[in-house]
């Protein structure tokens, strides 16, 4: 049994005045989930991943296609009991304080008053809250609100987490406790579904992960099966070559930039290595270092989504505003 | 069917923590200490303006805070996301507009309960003494409450569907024009025209009938109302609460949480 199944599922949005304009969020969506890992949805704003999460707790409703949590289809009210959701930039009730939400969470849940009390205290310790349990919520920050959504997720101990953005709004300390508590939870066999703009969460945290773009899904799979994908390159760093040494291997690399009296240059092909070490040595060029270029998931994006992004405008991501820093910091 | 009673209460809860309705339960009874005051202006009726009065307040207050809180009741859940929080768990759509109506309710019951304790306390006051003659404001509070069931009924449809100040608009105009069913009667029966008339007879069918639940003049001249009189507005005020809650649950049901 899957923890998550989605077969060809479809949502369109209504759009415009009158209601009668279509627009596609998520086209014909095929995705499985095993129970006890961590499945992260990537992709730009816009690419369906808050629509697919909605989708699977019957907070919207599909267009076509089907999907089934934990066994049961997503109308199934009973699989709710068994799944915690922490909803993107949540948003609580100003006049309760947090640990009377946790209350009233717990409740919703069906836990009895006892545990209910149980809960709130172990979980707002857990997540950093425990001095501010008698705080109004209006009075929390961004940061602590965050906290405060995914201690309400794990109230009443789910087996299935659907976390939209948990890492949004936390500072690194924050963001290191969630990742440790993400952990902890799946080495007790949770299962988690999130979805993240911070590609280096994914990177360090999913055992798998889909890539949505436009409500499509570009591909699927371990970050080594996606990455695998994507074309690799190495790097050849050369001490003060001659000019004719770099015209000999010009047709070979594909970037090359100079810094003081060293040249970086890019060797997209892994079949060229033997020759462009030949033609540097051959040109008395010398050589410093020879290293394969370690893609990272922004590289992915950048390189798959990028492009596109930046012509057509409007999803912007924070992947690729990350992406030119990760390079500086490679170089 | 548990779940109702977990956002049933949350709803009253958050309702007791709105500062609103402490000036409302103020104001009314401010208003009926100045009943006090016209009561011993108005010499050897002071008793009738007292209960004139005093249930006016409740009425008026008890509306002002079904409307003002009720309009809000499902929007500010949707505005706000919070709705996620409840519908993410094993909550039926239904449960959570059934729950929400009756944290209303239960609010306005509690009110209205408070007003009344202190609308008796003025009375007694006022007239040094308190006899059987004096339960008949009783029947025309419950009266009261039974139209403030059907304005929640009302504040929570338009809820589902419409922003708060549309919400206000529709619920008051339809409490105005629930007052003035008879007349609409009259005007169709005197219109000479059988279209006329149909329309008319058909609109005071279907709108709610506010002023079947006018109780407070005969309460203030200490008249009893008939039982059935209570019985049918009481069959009544349930059926049509029915409808209506059932109309709200049929949309939120359709409705996406976007």
């Amino acid at each position: 049994m899957w923890a998550v199944e989605t077969s060809a599922l479809t949502k369109d949005y209504r759009a415009g005045f009158w209601r009668n304009r279509s627009q596609r969020a998520l086209d014909r969506l095929d995705l499985t989930i095993e129970p006890g890992e961590i499945f992260g949805l990537l992709g730009p704003n816009g690419a369906g991943k808050t629509t697919t999460l909605k989708l699977l707790l019957r907070l919207i409703f599909p267009t076509s296609g089907h999907a089934t949590v934990l066994g049961r289809p997503v109308s199934d009210l009973r699989s709710h009991a068994r799944i915690g959701y922490l909803p993107e930039n949540p948003s609580f009730y100003d006049h309760l304080t947090a640990a009377e939400f946790m209350q009233y969470a717990g409740w919703l849940a069906g836990l009895d008053s006892r545990t209910r009390r149980l809960r709130t205290g172990e979980l707002l310790d857990r997540v950093g809250l425990a001095a501010s349990a008698g705080l109004a919520v209006r009075k929390f920050s961004k940061g602590m609100v965050q906290r405060l959504g995914i201690a309400q997720a794990l109230v009443h101990d789910p087996e299935l987490l659907i976390l939209d953005e948990p890492m949004s709004g936390l500072d690194p300390l924050g963001r290191r406790q969630v990742r440790d508590l993400i952990l902890e939870l799946r080495r007790q066999g949770k299962t988690f579904l999130f979805s993240t703009h911070i590609l280096s969460d994914a990177e360090t945290l999913c055992d798998r992960m889909a890539i949505l773009d436009r409500g499509r899904l570009r591909g699927s799979g371990s970050l080594r099966e996606i990455l695998g994908a994507a074309s690799s390159a190495t790097e050849l760093i050369l001490e003060n070559p001659q000019p004719a040494a770099l015209d000999a291997l010009a047709h070979f690399t594909t970037a090359a930039v100079r810094t003081g009296d060293r040249v970086r240059l890019e060797i997209a092909a892994e079949a060229d290595l033997p020759t462009v070490l030949r033609t540097a040595l051959d040109a008395d060029a010398r050589i410093v270092a020879l290293n394969p270029i370690k893609l990272s998931l922004e590289d992915y994006f950048v390189a798959r989504l990028g492009s596109r992004e930046n012509a057509s405008g409007p999803i912007a991501d924070k992947s690729s505003v990350q992406a030119p820093k990760a390079e500086a910091a490679r170089r | 069917m548990s779940r109702i009673i977990p956002i049933a209460v949350h709803t009253f809860k958050e309702s007791v923590r709105e500062k609103v309705l402490y000036s409302l339960v103020l104001f009314a009874i401010l208003l009926m200490a100045a009943g006090i005051l016209f009561g011993t202006i108005s010499v050897g009726v002071n008793e009738i303006v007292l209960i004139n009065l005093g249930l006016t307040a409740i009425s008026v207050f008890g509306l002002l805070i079904a409307i003002f809180i009720g309009i809000s009741l499902v929007w500010k859940e949707l505005e706000r996301r919070t709705i996620y929080n409840v519908l993410s768990r094993p909550v039926a759509r239904w449960e959570f507009i059934i729950g929400k109506y009756l944290g209303l309710a239960l609010t306005l019951l509690v009110n209205t309960a408070m007003m009344t304790a202190a609308f008796y306390i003025v009375l007694w006051w006022e007239m040094g003494r308190l006899g059987a003659g004096d339960l008949a404001p009783l029947e025309a509070i419950y009266f009261i409450l039974l139209e403030l069931a059907l304005v929640v009924g009302l504040a929570l449809l338009f809820s589902t569907i419409s922003t708060p100040v549309l919400s206000a608009i529709f619920s008051f105009s339809l409490y105005l024009v629930g007052n003035l069913l008879d007349d609409l009667r009259d005007f169709g029966e005197r219109s000479g025209s059988a279209a006329v008339g149909l329309l008319a007879r058909g609109l005071a069918l279907i709108l709610p009938d506010f002023g079947a639940f006018s109780a407070i003049s005969q309460a203030a001249h200490g008249q009893m109302i008939p039982a059935y009189r209570v019985l049918s507005n009481s069959l009544y005020a349930l059926l049509y609460v029915t409808v209506l809650v059932s109309a709200a649950i049929l949309i939120f049901e359709e409705r996406e949480l976007q």
